[in-house]
């Protein structure tokens, strides 16, 4: 009897809700710890990532507009998906990055912790950050938290899952839609939760993923005048004044983080908008 | 028969102006090197001369600033600093006459704006301001929250007193101590300020004001000793500040350009909303960063609409600023007025009607008549680029979701206007509308306790409330 041959998965990119190859035809090279070949995934290049802008563009408005109880259940349901898959995404990090098989079940088990965290946040931020202000005059005032836009978000290169859920997770619970880059060394967990995304009742367009080489694309990131916020925490050091000067041309959003679980996180990516109202008969 | 308005202007009486001033660093006056003059822009009468800051000035008003942080003010309690805020309060009203008629000979506005609404309103960010000094645990920043430090006040010249005070007020409330330029144009009321700080007793270096220009301004931006930035003016310069402090850790608020929508619906009060377009584009000659500059209205009652509004500016009163009658003073500056100029001209180029009431304008000074376009398209340099001037552009819309439309078509995103008498409409309208401020059947008001700012390029942040307040601290929680 003649041993078994796997069927290996392609690695592709998350764009719209599907699941195209970059348009540049680029793929590099990931191998797992031990030095043996895992995937070739995609070298997205600028073209991908204006793709991935128009479509999480078009999906702003229904996203934002969706209530926050609605999106609230998404966020909870990627969590759902998430726990389903738990063992192969468990299988997938210890192979890639060597860390004990406990150490993987952690990092799955604190993103789907971390994905119930912020879905709870949905309905919530707006009662933190909201106020109604007391204007003197006869004036109903209030200034509520609103989702800033479409979002870039450089994942850190450690960390694959978590990390990655950290920056995604809370730019899509306030009702931005993002583009996110893969960590480049460890991208697989990454891509294998855009099928967990894509399963999820997630519109199309809320969630992209690119794979390739923050140092190429980062830069395109912040010079992108539709992008409206980003998310360097990823971002090597060196990179970051470079890249804050190019996000200065729109005014871009840009801010890094410590911290995984943090309102802080979700408020960056708002805006505060105030509505004065007569009041009178 | 018509009748006539007499003349019946506010004395110059309750303000002396020194012929020469230097900078207020560390508690006094200090002289400057360079001098260039301040005018009436409503007469091109040189109403005194003010120093030119320079590399000098500005390090010694941030050495300066920084010994009083040391030294004093980070010693004292909140209830301590809270005092000093409400004396500025205080006094700032007590000179209310004095600082509005010095406003409108400086900058040209009409002395009913700058006596019922510069003037107040920025004694009122000092009085809302004080009452946080001392409960600054209690606004949702957290235990950990700490002043900046340094911080560095660039302030534009359409508002003097109020944005001197929207900048300072939070500033101090929150245990920072200060360096701030006014604008090129309008310093004077800064200068006087100065006189305030000293009469509430206010230690020596907490505030320090260098006039100047530009180049005085970024001088401050990239001084190392600077711990944050807060600049109010063009989206041009507030690019320019984001990207030099982008290798930097200095924290940065802009409140920037606007170009905002005044959304009028088939089912608005028509007088009401008349009144509410004319404020919203004429208040202060339209030098506003938040003036409602595009008129975008409902095609179905867009001709009845605009012969009332014709007919309501045949009666606005263009002249003496100091004239309590005036409803538009004078352009703040030949450089602005040139700007206006240039940017009509391309409304008449590119093919917009142009159409102004008949008034006579003074002879000398700096002068623009209230004017409207109509036949506007998106695509226009007079419905895209701010004009700061009392300009309006018309566009028209059929359905509410093209109203949305054509008033989001733009990089700005501080304000918007909208009109209807229907309750669900103006709030679908707020919800779709990406500015920061949204006056529904109202337009260009403004208040402490209400957060001010924009979307998108009109710039980073909040002013006022306790929105504006964060921006003054480190460490807050949510951040």
């Amino acid at each position: 009897m003649s041993k078994r041959i796997d069927v290996k998965k392609t690695y592709k990119l998350f764009i719209g809700g599907a699941f195209p190859r970059t348009e540049s035809g680029r793929t590099y090279e990931v191998k797992n710890s031990r030095g043996v070949f895992i995937a070739n995934p995609c070298l997205a290049s600028r073209k991908d990532l204006k793709d991935a802008v128009v479509a999480a563009r078009a999906a702003h408005s229904g996203w934002a507009h969706a209530t926050a109880y609605n999106r609230g259940q998404i966020l909870y349901r990627i969590a759902e998906m998430l726990e389903g898959r738990r063992d192969q995404f468990v299988a997938e990090i210890s192979e890639l990055t060597g860390v004990t098989p406990k150490k993987a079940q952690d990092e799955v088990e604190a993103s789907i912790d971390l994905l119930v965290w912020y879905a709870g946040w949905t309905d919530k931020i707006s009662a933190l950050d909201g106020a109604t202000n007391p204007v003197a005059g006869p004036y109903f005032n209030f200034t509520i938290p609103e989702s800033l836009g479409v979002v870039g978000f450089i994942a850190p290169k450690k960390s694959a899952l978590l990390g990655f859920v950290a920056g995604i997770a809370p730019i899509i619970t306030s009702g931005n839609t993002v583009i996110a880059l893969a960590s480049e060394s460890a991208p697989l967990p990454a891509m294998s939760l855009a099928e967990v995304i894509a399963t999820s009742d997630v519109p199309a367009g809320v969630v992209n993923i690119l794979t390739g080489k923050s140092a190429e694309l980062a830069p395109w990131f912040a010079s992108h005048m539709d992008i409206d916020g980003l998310d360097i925490s990823g971002l090597e050091a060196k990179l970051v004044a470079e890249i804050k000067k190019a996000g200065a041309q729109n005014l871009k959003r840009i801010h890094s983080f410590k911290e995984i679980s943090s309102p802080g996180r979700i408020l960056a990516f708002m805006e505060s908008k105030t509505v004065w109202h007569p009041i009178g008969v | 028969m018509t009748f006539e308005y007499a003349p019946a202007p506010e004395s110059r009486a309750s303000v002396s102006i020194k012929p020469k001033y230097g900078h207020y660093i560390g508690g006094k006056f200090v002289a400057g090197e360079k001098h260039f003059p301040t005018i009436n822009p409503a007469t091109e009468e040189v109403l005194s001369s003010v120093a030119l800051g320079g590399k000098k000035d500005v390090d010694a008003a941030v050495k300066s600033a920084k010994k009083a942080l040391d030294v004093h003010w980070s010693k004292l309690s909140g209830r301590e600093r809270g005092k000093y805020l409400f004396r500025i309060a205080r006094i700032l009203q007590e000179r209310a006459r004095e600082f509005a008629v010095l406003e409108s000979l400086d900058n040209g506005k009409p002395i009913r704006e700058s006596r019922d609404v510069d003037v107040p309103l920025a004694a009122a960010h000092f009085f809302y301001h004080a009452g946080w000094a001392d409960k600054l645990e209690f606004a949702g920043v957290g235990t950990k929250a700490k002043p900046h430090g340094v911080v560095g006040q660039i302030i534009p010249w359409n508002f003097p007193l109020l944005m001197l005070a929207w900048k300072v007020a939070p500033a101090l409330a929150t245990g920072n101590t200060v360096v701030l330029k006014p604008a090129e144009t309008t310093p004077l009321t800064a200068l006087l300020f100065a006189e305030v700080c000293e009469q509430a007793g206010l230690p020596a270096g907490v505030v320090n004001i260098v006039t100047g220009d530009g180049s005085t301004g970024a001088l401050i931006v990239n001084h190392p000793g600077i711990n944050k930035i807060a600049f109010t003016g063009s989206t041009e310069v507030g690019k320019i500040i984001a990207e030099s402090v982008a290798s930097t850790s200095k924290s940065v608020t802009l409140e920037l350009g606007g170009k905002a929508a005044n959304l009028v619906f088939e089912d608005a009060a028509i007088d009401e909303s008349v009144e509410g377009i004319v404020n919203g584009i004429f208040f202060n000659q339209g030098h506003v960063c938040c003036a409602g500059s595009r008129l975008i209205i409902q095609e179905s009652i867009s001709d009845e609409f605009i012969k009332k509004l014709q007919k309501r500016m045949e009666k606005i009163r263009v002249g003496d600023p100091l004239d309590k009658n005036t409803d538009l003073g004078a352009i703040n500056s030949r450089a602005q007025l040139e700007k206006i100029k240039e940017l009509s001209l391309a409304g008449d180029s590119e093919g917009a009607e142009r159409w102004s009431p008949q008034c006579s304008l003074p002879d000398k000074g700096f002068w623009f008549a209230p004017t409207i376009f109509t036949g506007v398209t998106q695509s226009h340099r007079i419905a895209r680029e701010e004009i700061f001037g009392p300009v309006l552009s018309v566009l028209t819309f059929r359905t509410p979701q093209e109203g949305i439309d054509k008033a989001n078509n733009t990089p700005f995103g501080l304000s918007a206007g909208v009109w209807s008498e229907k309750g669900s409409k103006t709030l679908w309208a707020s919800q779709k509308l990406k500015a920061g401020v949204i006056w529904t059947n109202t337009f260009n008001k403004f208040d402490p306790t209400s957060p001010f700012g924009g979307y998108k390029e009109s710039g980073w942040g909040r002013e006022g409330g306790r929105h504006g307040l964060t921006a003054y601290l480190k460490g807050v929680t949510h951040e």
